[in-house]
């Protein structure tokens, strides 16, 4: 029997078997952050021990950083604290960090792929669930808890349980307007968000190969919300075509031979998947979640749930309570609600094609009064780019203003919150309840449809 | 970490399916640096209202409902990687979680912090749910070497599973690191071939 492109970079990292189920695994990349590498730290130096290896191991600030005044001290005390205890620990254990002011800093997940990090066939983790991101270069990327951290810390390696294998392929052509944010809140929505726990998932068929590598770690990326630990797409010409280049992907002849043996990183036409969904590209449309969990989603031109469209008694119960934090009404219509707080940000869609997309989208356009905007690059780099292109300014003409770099509101840990009760469409991962600020209620939703949100002022499909 | 072998004790009940991380310990109780103290801010925002104070209608402030053991919804854990939600947990008195289903990333940082948790059909939770609205008093008996749960007092036991290494590690209070250590030169010798072209 074939093997699935899982199995094979898994097989290709097991230094020792454990038990049939469980794999001493080999950790390529380690990607680490200021909110969950401190107690790991402290864990390997409880023990006596220094970073087994510093040189497979990244550092960068993200997740609690202002989105102002970078070149100033933080602010918030203990914020200031956590940001430089990880200062203090890479210095000490001699990693290399991308920390504040520094030309590669940005969210984790956005600077492993653009500087070239992350690789096919690799197996990278970081503390941090959203690590199936770079699953779209081909390689077995997944979060891991800050006991894992110190673990890998102090062995490189991890104590895994392998995962099943699931495939979902959505083939045919993508309608227009529809981007890779809708394709994954769709299947989300309808595989749930705990239907791929336990799982590695797949991502392939005709529509995912026509995505750019942006486009793909927008899928990968939210792997998470459907309970899986992690998902993957076969590296392709468009994967190498991106990578080629990057500061530190393999160069000249190294690079040729990577290419070759990166080629052959696809599951085996007779491999099986324990589990396999395919979905048609043209059932999709631009979609928005109404409740407390990425899996509750709609088409933005459908209606909000009632209870009686469900037969399970935990999800009327579910449903109920999700509507009663959003303040919305079973069977109610979203598109024209008035919505005052937009967020385009996020490991999910903060790259410069989001950027692209949505200032395509403004030019010319100015955002509605009521409307609050937060934009929120992915790194500095991005940041950079985009105003090289003139993005920034299209953006202050629409009325809106780039910030730097961070996870900001993403999960408001940061000063950059949605108000108690007030309603955000955004481009993050999670709608939560508090995720965006105590009482915040988030729809998640693509660039576009938040794009054109801001500029009308109520939640739209864009034209 | 502490050793755990059989729990007996009363129960807290959270019937809510979803229970995510962020539900757990929100993000801006994360800025820590060290793994104590987080106990205090769990459930934070079901637990307390905005000026700090408490729901009434939450079953943590409720003083009828105690225990070491907190009985959870299905999926519970889902969502981010925080193991701050397991030394919440934890930190808070609770050494066992029971629910019919756990999310990944949880059940690992749990079990790396001896924090046990226990999966049960979907059936046996519910009637877990019903006899502790009958009887807050009621015990339940978590039996880690049998890997049996049972409430004696209406007879009704169900096994779960756990890995043999994993129980191991929480019968001795030993963990991972320990046990990869002693595997040091396998993983140098897997670095001297691994691919790698940059
Ligand atoms: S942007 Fe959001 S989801 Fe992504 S790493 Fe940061 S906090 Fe996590």
């Amino acid at each position: 029997m074939g093997k699935t492109l899982f199995e094979k970079v898994w097989e290709r990292h097991v230094v020792h078997k454990v038990s049939p189920s469980t794999d001493l695994l080999y950790i390529d990349k380690h990607l680490i952050h200021e909110v969950t590498s401190p107690q790991a730290f402290s864990g390997i130096e409880k023990r006596g021990l220094k970073v087994f290896r510093p040189e497979n191991t990244v550092a960068t600030a993200d997740h609690n950083v202002p989105t102002k005044d970078q070149h100033l001290p933080i602010r918030e005390a203990l914020s200031r604290k956590q940001v430089e205890k990880l200062s203090e620990n890479c210095k000490n254990h001699g990693i290399e960090l991308y920390g504040l002011g520094h030309p590669y800093q940005g969210i984790v997940h956005v600077i492993g792929p653009e500087l070239g990090i992350t690789q096919p066939g690799m197996t990278i983790v970081c503390g941090d669930s959203h690590t199936s991101t770079h699953g779209a270069f081909g390689s077995i990327a997944f979060g891991i808890g800050t006991s894992e951290v110190e673990q890998v810390f102090a062995t490189q390696c991890l104590l895994q349980k392998k995962p099943k294998t699931m495939r979902i392929k959505v083939d045919g052509e993508l309608k227009k307007g529809v981007l890779s944010k809708d394709i994954i809140l769709y299947i989300i929505s309808k595989i749930s968000s705990s239907g791929g726990t336990g799982y590695f998932v797949e991502y392939a068929g005709s529509a995912i190969e026509s995505l750019s590598m942006e486009a793909r770690m927008t899928i990968c990326n939210m792997s998470i919300e459907m309970g899986a630990r992690g998902g993957m797409i076969a590296p392709d010409e468009t994967t190498f075509e991106y990578i080629q280049g990057k500061e530190f992907a393999p160069k000249g002849e190294n690079f040729e031979k990577a290419v070759a043996d990166w080629s052959q990183l696809k599951s085996d036409p007779d491999a099986e998947f324990d589990s396999e969904y395919v979905f048609d590209a043209a059932d999709i449309e631009p979609m928005i979640t109404y409740g407390t969990n990425p899996g509750m989603g709609i088409k933005l031109n459908e209606l909000v749930p009632a209870e009686s469209d469900l037969n399970d008694e935990n999800a009327r119960k579910s449903l109920a309570k999700s509507l009663n934090y959003m303040g919305l009404h079973q069977g109610e219509k979203l598109i024209g609600k008035p919505v005052n707080y937009v967020f385009i940000g996020s490991c999910t869609n903060s790259r410069i094609e989001d950027l692209r997309l949505v200032a395509n989208y403004v030019k010319g356009k100015k955002k509605a009064d009521n409307i609050t905007a937060l934009f929120i690059p992915g790194s500095k780099q991005v940041e950079l780019q985009a105003k090289e292109e003139g993005i920034d300014k299209i953006f202050s003409e629409a009325g809106f203003e780039l910030r730097e770099p961070g996870c900001s509101a993403c999960l408001g840990m940061n000063e950059d919150k949605v108000p108690e009760g007030e309603y955000c469409v955004s481009t993050s991962n999670r709608n939560f309840e508090g995720r965006q600020g105590p009482g915040a209620r988030t729809l998640l939703a693509s660039p576009l449809t938040a794009a054109a949100t801001a500029i009308n002022g109520y939640i739209s499909v864009a034209e | 970490m502490q050793k755990i072998s059989i729990i007996k004790s009363t129960a807290v009940p959270l019937p809510e399916d979803n229970v995510d991380t962020d539900q757990i310990i929100p993000a801006r109780f994360l800025k820590a640096t060290s793994r104590e103290g987080f106990g205090d801010n769990l459930f934070r925002d079901w637990r307390y209202n905005s000026d700090g104070s408490p729901k009434e209608d939450f079953v943590l402030n409720n003083d009828k409902f105690q225990g070491e053991i907190l009985v959870a919804g299905k999926n519970f854990g889902s969502g981010s990687s925080r193991e701050h939600a397991a030394w919440a947990l934890y930190d808070y008195g609770f050494k066992v979680v029971i629910s019919s289903f756990f999310a990944d990333i949880f059940k690992s940082n749990a079990l790396n912090n001896g924090l046990l948790p226990v999966q049960v059909s979907e059936q046996f939770l519910n009637k877990i749910f019903k006899e502790l609205e009958k009887d807050p008093g009621t015990i339940i008996t978590v039996d880690l070497p049998e890997q049996k749960v049972s409430v004696d007092s209406i007879g009704l036991s169900e096994s779960f599973e756990i890995s043999d290494y994993k129980k191991k590690c929480l019968i001795n209070g030993f963990d991972d690191i320990d046990y990869i250590l002693t595997l040091k030169n396998e993983i140098i010798d897997f670095e001297k071939q691994r691919v790698k072209f940059s």
